[in-house]
């Protein structure tokens, strides 16, 4: 992603020096994906030698500003009417992790299953909480509420995928040595549930 | 209101559990054909929290759920409310405990057609004998606190089925009532909308009330400060009372 797409898609509001990039970026999107500086620089060095933003100028401070060429702004348009793929999947940590637990002996894999669930479960009650905060008016609040839903969507379909797992696994005939595993260590879940 | 044997109480804003579930089993049938729907639960609710019970159909979430409003009774273990324990009362004694300080949203919402949102609403005030015009008074509150007062003399047909659910909530506290048991409240409605009825149901249990959820979805028990877990009739885990939330975007790097 697409540090350099949101880069130039701020940059048609405006012209901006960098720290004002990050600022705005990360204002935008409930500081969700901090910025380093470095890599704000960086990325403009890079967008200037490939044509997509020029110098402006520094402001009244000696800001040095950049701006959108005609190449940079065919490419932000390009960045609205075109969806983003999905043909390279990132790698997932969780979901190798558990391709592996089924496929190395002696894994109690219910029991990495129901692990996981309790702390995507945690974390979706983490931005849940979040949300309760009335929105405000303005479209910042929309853009992080935005944000906020897409970490909740995404935990939540973690969890389905889970029970999915689990449901495959139960009817998985060589699953059912596991399936004991899991039984002993539920009764021990058992105490943390007050 | 009545004592616990927990704990004395000492103001009216206490928290003494609202709900103490303890070694809860519940067995249908016998012999060969004997089925375990729920073994061995413990489980609390006090005021002002929101506790989900999540798990795949089958698991035992209703059962617990008719066991905790006494609709049902366990084979083993205990259930009070209220400090009262359910099975040694009376039939009579439960059903007054029920009505007085129990209140359900299910998810089809069960509002009578033919009455009004606030007749629906006031109903389980009037079958408690509570005066008709101190019941709508109840019932108006109720439907205000929800956010539907300007609905109070529609119809169920007349509503959304957002704004239904809404008065189902209402009806499920109003007057003193201080249990809700929701069962899948946010039903058919969309995504949006189910929200908000979450977050009425949030707000409520905010101002004092207990409540215990069921759920398969877990954005919505998310909502809740507490989530359990029920695998087989049996509790195998829980996210137990959760740090601040404010830990969470200064952990959105770690490597988690």
């Amino acid at each position: 992603m697409s540090i350099k797409q949101g880069l130039l898609a701020l940059l048609a509001v405006e012209p901006m020096y960098g720290y004002q990039l990050r600022q705005e970026f990360e204002s935008r999107t409930g500081g969700t994906w901090p910025l380093n500086i470095g890599q704000v620089y960086t990325t403009l060095r890079r967008l200037e030698r490939d044509g997509l933003v020029a110098g402006a100028g520094a402001d009244d401070e000696g800001h040095a500003r950049y701006e959108l060429t005609g190449p940079g702004l065919a490419a932000v348009d390009g960045w609205w009417t075109t969806p983003v793929t999905r043909d390279a999947p990132a790698r997932d940590e969780l979901a190798i992790k558990l391709a592996l637990a089924v496929t190395v002996p002696g894994v109690d894999v219910r029991g990495v299953v129901q692990r996981q669930r309790t702390e995507t479960v945690r974390a979706l009650q983490d931005y849940t909480r979040l949300k309760r905060r009335e929105p405000g008016g303005d479209e910042r609040d929309l853009a992080w509420t935005l944000v906020l839903d897409n970490l909740v969507f995404a935990a939540e379909a973690e969890v389905r995928w889970l029970d999915h797992v689990e449901a495959r696994l139960a009817r998985w005939p060589a699953a059912s040595a596991p399936a004991a595993a899991g039984a002993t260590t539920s009764a021990d879940a058992r105490e943390v549930a007050r | 209101m009545t004592a616990t044997t927990e704990r004395p109480e000492t103001t009216g804003t206490t928290t003494a559990p609202v709900l103490r579930m303890r070694s809860v089993t519940r067995v249908h049938g016998h012999g060969e054909a004997e089925v375990v729907a729920l073994r061995d639960v413990d489980l609390v609710v006090v005021p002002g929290e929101l506790v989900a019970v999540m798990g795949p159909s089958g698991s035992g979430k209703s059962t617990l759920l008719t066991l905790a409003g006494g609709l049902d009774s366990p084979t083993g273990g205990t259930v009070a409310v209220d400090g009262e324990v359910l099975g040694s009362l009376g039939r009579a004694a439960v059903a007054r405990i029920r009505r007085r300080s129990v209140g359900y949203v299910f998810q089809d919402l069960n509002l009578l057609p033919a009455l009004t949102a606030v007749e629906n609403v006031m109903l389980p005030r009037e079958l408690d004998s509570t005066p008709s015009r101190h019941a709508r008074r109840e019932a108006r509150a109720a439907l205000a606190e929800v956010g539907v007062r300007e609905l109070a003399d529609r119809f169920p047909d007349e509503m959304s089925g957002g704004q239904q659910q809404r008065v189902a909530i209402a009806r499920a506290l109003v007057g003193p009532r201080r249990l809700v048991l929701a069962d899948e409240p946010t039903g058919a409605l969309d995504s949006a909308t189910g929200e908000d009825v979450m977050r009425v149901l949030r707000a409520r249990v905010d101002a004092g009330a207990a409540a215990l959820l069921v759920t398969h979805e877990a954005r919505h028990a998310a909502w809740a400060d507490r989530v359990v877990f029920l695998r087989d009739g049996v509790v195998v885990d829980s996210t137990g009372s959760v740090p601040g939330a404010d830990s969470l975007l200064d952990d959105g790097t770690d490597d988690r």
